[in-house]
């Protein structure tokens, strides 16, 4: 399936990416699932995103965790903690 | 309904308050939160670049307002959020609420801006003298900040 990936603020710089579109393989179907996936590409993914503690992540715009589910045509966003205000 | 705006215009507390105060009708308190960038000590920044997630920004914030308007009893709200480079002693945001007495107009300001720092998708960039930046970390403190509105 197809999803749609947006990265911001560090974790944008460190990946030198601020929007993809992935086709996932089957079985890829959480956002934890997501992370190990998009981590098996090698470099830079596999450093940025196994620092887990300091990613969060978002689908379809609502806060998510590792366990949410993920379907065809969703927006998966990861960032590192907010910091507004 | 709140009056939300997330973008990279500065904002005239008098204006804002004008407006508040045409949309809340026969109210007995208004209160105000501004944020503004700051230096911090032995760190001369410069100026702060605000990041956000165009979409989930507003949604969020909108969240958080009709959340306060219903559980603060508020007449009207304002929450006004920049975005981009803002230089040192800038004006970053906004919160302004309107209610019949002043316990609600000012808890209600405290709500949001606690929420506003941990659930609306920002990230802060510090610029400092000399051209280095550094992207500011998240703070225990405001997540326990924003944990105390769920339990009272």
């Amino acid at each position: 399936m197809v999803v749609r990936l947006l990265y911001f603020a560090w974790l944008r710089e460190r990946l030198g990416c601020a929007e993809e579109e992935v086709t996932l393989p089957a079985g890829v179907d959480t956002v934890g699932a997501l992370l190990g996936w998009l981590s098996a590409r090698g470099e830079p993914y596999r450093q940025v995103l196994t620092e887990t503690a300091r990613i969060r992540s978002a689908v379809n715009q609502d806060f998510a965790s590792d366990s949410s589910p993920i379907r065809a045509g969703d927006e998966i966003a990861f960032f590192p903690p907010i910091t507004g205000g | 309904m709140a009056f939300i705006r997330v973008g990279p215009e500065d904002f005239d507390l008098g204006q804002e308050m004008a407006a508040l105060r045409g949309e809340a009708g026969d109210i007995g308190a208004v209160a105000s939160f501004i944020g503004i960038v700051r230096g911090a000590a032995g760190a001369p920044i410069t100026a702060m670049t605000l990041e956000h997630y165009p979409g989930m920004t507003e949604r969020a914030i909108a969240r958080m307002a009709a959340e306060a308007e219903m559980r603060f009893a508020l007449s009207a709200c304002r929450i006004i959020h920049r975005t981009g480079c803002i230089p040192i002693a800038g004006q970053i945001v906004l919160v302004l609420t309107a209610a019949g007495h002043r316990k609600a107009a000012l808890e209600a300001t405290s709500f949001l801006i606690d929420w506003l720092k941990v659930a609306a998708p920002f990230w802060k960039k510090e610029h400092l003298a000399g051209g280095m930046e550094r992207w500011v970390d998240a703070q225990a403190a405001d997540d326990s900040a924003a944990a105390r509105w769920q339990s009272s």
